[in-house]
């Protein structure tokens, strides 16, 4: 399988202050198309800022990320918004919805911005949310639907704009195991028709689902010290 | 670009008591604007008609005296039209002829009204008098020499105002008794003595009135408008001296109408320069309000902005959703204040009316709502571009994590 994404030797460090931090320190990473990776280390390890590196929301201060063997470090902060959006579909623990908009809306919300019409925008979301099983909860703001359902709202909107890579930083950390255990099984899904799927996590029983996992420490994969 | 203005309405009306609080701002500026200018404007057209005839080549005589009612009633020592043919053949006038303005008895169908009556000059006069009040008939048709025992009336007749239904051309209507055929209908002038007046040939009002040789006001037209303070004080001079008058203490007035005017116009002028100003200090506190509001709701959104960059939102897009945000914050608060204003001059002139201030009256002209709208817009975009680009400018990485 070849590589969609290529970390290599990626840097990121932060000025606070005085005093220089390096989140990554030399990463190198590939991850290949249609597998499901997890990425596993402790806080502060950098496993999260690997992931935005993954995910085109951040670019290295030294090093090169590779998306389809484009090097994003050379892009504008717009270009990148339109790369990501068209590419990478985003989970995130705090699930993340736009909390003034539907879920009808929020799942039409990247395909609008990747300008796909009205029509097929609206016929996109129907069909992801009935698939989520939410389709009779179509007009209902994220307040008024439990984490579990949000979380679900998020995976359509993640899939609206129909791309290569879903990448999740702890999908399943504000759900309870059993909710948490059903999203797993629809992001495997979603890997068997295709998709390349990246978690981040900490959690030992999410990672163990995956195929692959990467140990990252100190902003370097490690091999896993158990 | 259909959604970005949706998608600003649904964050807005999602915070509704702040964005109603923030156009508050706008609206009481935008309502002092339109409400005073209105009024103004309305103002200066009433007055502009009530001066009855103008021109800068004009100049009109009255006697001095009470100046209720009709214009030279009430006065001591009314003018005589024999002083007319005196002045024509002063240097440098062109033409005068008398106008004679009393009150009438008019009865329509049994139904009585009292009103004003005023002359038409005859001969060449007619046309420049006519020229000179700027009238034109609606229906029928303006007075001749030749017209026996016609009339032609303002346009308030056409209405119901004052018989309790309208006269038409070719009616009869009876006038201080004796009968008088409608030759037409004057085009409304929005003035209150203009449009409400009925006007009959010289000669014939003379008959009705019995009146020998006083005139209400003699028209004077001048030769050359240059000449204007040189004709005006010979005709004072003149006019001293037919009446036996010292200088200073004469009991009758020359003026030009166009000058009096503007000297009318200067002080609304000066009257609508203040709320100018007042109004503009309004609308920019409304402004930095709205900028405020907007500078706010960034803050708040910080993480809703994190969240629509990382899907795909490109800075453009975040920069629109809240231009169109501020602007419409602004274009609302427009919206309410002019409206809110057009009521206020409409209302005010209204009360203005029924407490005797017959001139009041307002004007809202398409072009002040127009205006203020488009004002109110580019106010709200205007202060709205800052906070717009700080939203824009967020890294999304650091905006998530809010």
């Amino acid at each position: 399988m070849k590589p969609i994404i290529r970390l290599v030797d990626v840097w990121k460090t932060y000025e606070m202050g005085d005093i220089e931090v390096h989140a990554l320190q030399g990463l190198n990473l590939e991850v290949k198309e249609g597998e499901f990776l997890a990425i596993q280390g402790p806080s502060g390890s950098g496993k999260s800022t690997a992931m935005n590196l993954i995910g085109c929301l951040d670019i290295p201060s030294k090093g090169h990320v590779y998306l389809d063997n484009h090097d994003i470090a050379k892009l504008s902060e717009s270009d990148l918004a339109q790369i990501r959006g068209r590419k990478i579909g985003f989970i995130f623990q705090q699930f993340n919805l736009i909390n003034t908009l539907t879920a009808m809306e929020n799942v039409m919300l990247p395909m609008m911005f990747q300008g796909i019409d009205e029509r097929e925008r609206f016929l996109r979301a129907k069909k992801l949310l009935e698939l989520v099983d939410l389709g009779e909860r179509m007009d209902h703001k994220p307040k008024e639907l439990s984490g579990g359902q949000q979380q679900r709202v998020a995976i359509a909107r993640s899939l609206s704009v129909d791309p290569d890579v879903i990448l999740g930083d702890e999908p399943t950390g504000n759900l309870d195991s059993k909710t948490g255990l059903s999203v797993m099984d629809f992001l495997k899904k979603l890997q068997k028709e295709g998709k390349t799927i990246v978690l981040v996590t900490h959690d030992d029983n999410v990672a163990r689902q995956a195929q692959r996992v990467v140990y990252i420490r100190d902003g370097k994969q490690v091999e896993k010290v158990k | 670009m259909k959604e970005d203005f949706w998608i600003a309405f649904r964050s807005l009306s999602q915070r509704r008591l702040r964005s109603w609080l923030t156009m508050i701002g706008i609206f009481i500026g935008i309502a002092a604007v339109v409400s005073l200018i209105g009024l103004g404007e309305g103002l200066r057209i009433a007055i502009t008609s009530q001066f009855g005839f103008l021109g800068t080549d004009i100049l009109s005589i009255q006697a001095s005296g009470v100046n209720f009612g009709p214009p030279g009633q009430g006065a001591a020592n009314p003018l005589d039209d024999t002083l007319i043919d005196k002045i024509e053949k002063l240097n440098g006038v062109d033409t005068a002829f008398g106008r004679i303005i009393k009150s009438g008895i008019l009865e329509f169908k049994d139904t009585q009204y009292v009103g004003y009556v005023a002359s038409v000059p005859e001969g060449h006069d007619r046309k420049v008098f006519e020229k000179m009040v700027n009238i034109e008939a609606e229906s029928g048709r303006l007075l001749r020499d030749t017209d026996k025992n016609r009339v032609v009336l303002g346009s308030r007749f056409a209405t119901e105002d004052f018989f309790g239904r309208a006269v038409a051309t070719g009616d009869t209507i009876i006038l201080n008794g004796k009968e008088f055929e409608v030759a037409g209908i004057l085009l409304k002038k929005g003035s209150f003595i203009f449009d409400g007046v009925v006007f009959v040939n010289e000669n014939e009002l003379k008959d009705l009135y019995n009146i020998d040789t006083v005139t209400s006001v003699i028209a004077v037209k001048v030769k050359d408008e240059q000449q204007m303070d040189k004709v005006k004080a010979d005709i004072e001079k003149l006019l001293r001296k037919e009446r036996d008058v010292k200088l200073g203490e004469e009991d009758f007035q020359v003026e030009s109408p166009q000058k009096a005017l503007e000297a009318l116009n200067d002080t609304l002028f000066a009257v609508q320069l203040f709320v100018y100003i007042i109004a503009t200090i309004s609308l920019v506190v409304g402004g930095i309000g709205i900028m405020n509001t907007m500078y706010t709701a960034v803050l708040e959104r910080t993480k809703e902005i994190g969240i629509m960059k990382a899907i795909g939102a490109r800075n453009s897009t975040i920069f629109r959703l809240f231009f169109i945000e501020s602007g419409f914050l602004g274009l609302v608060g427009g919206i309410i204040g002019t409206l809110l204003g057009m009521g206020l001059a409409y209302g005010l002139a209204f009360l203005g009316r029924q407490a005797g201030f017959n001139l009041l009256q307002a004007s809202v002209s398409p072009y002040l709502i127009i205006g203020s709208l488009l004002f109110s817009f580019i106010l709200g975009t205007l202060f709205g571009v800052l906070p717009a680009v700080n939203a824009s400018k967020m890294q999304p990485v650091e905006a998530l994590r809010k």
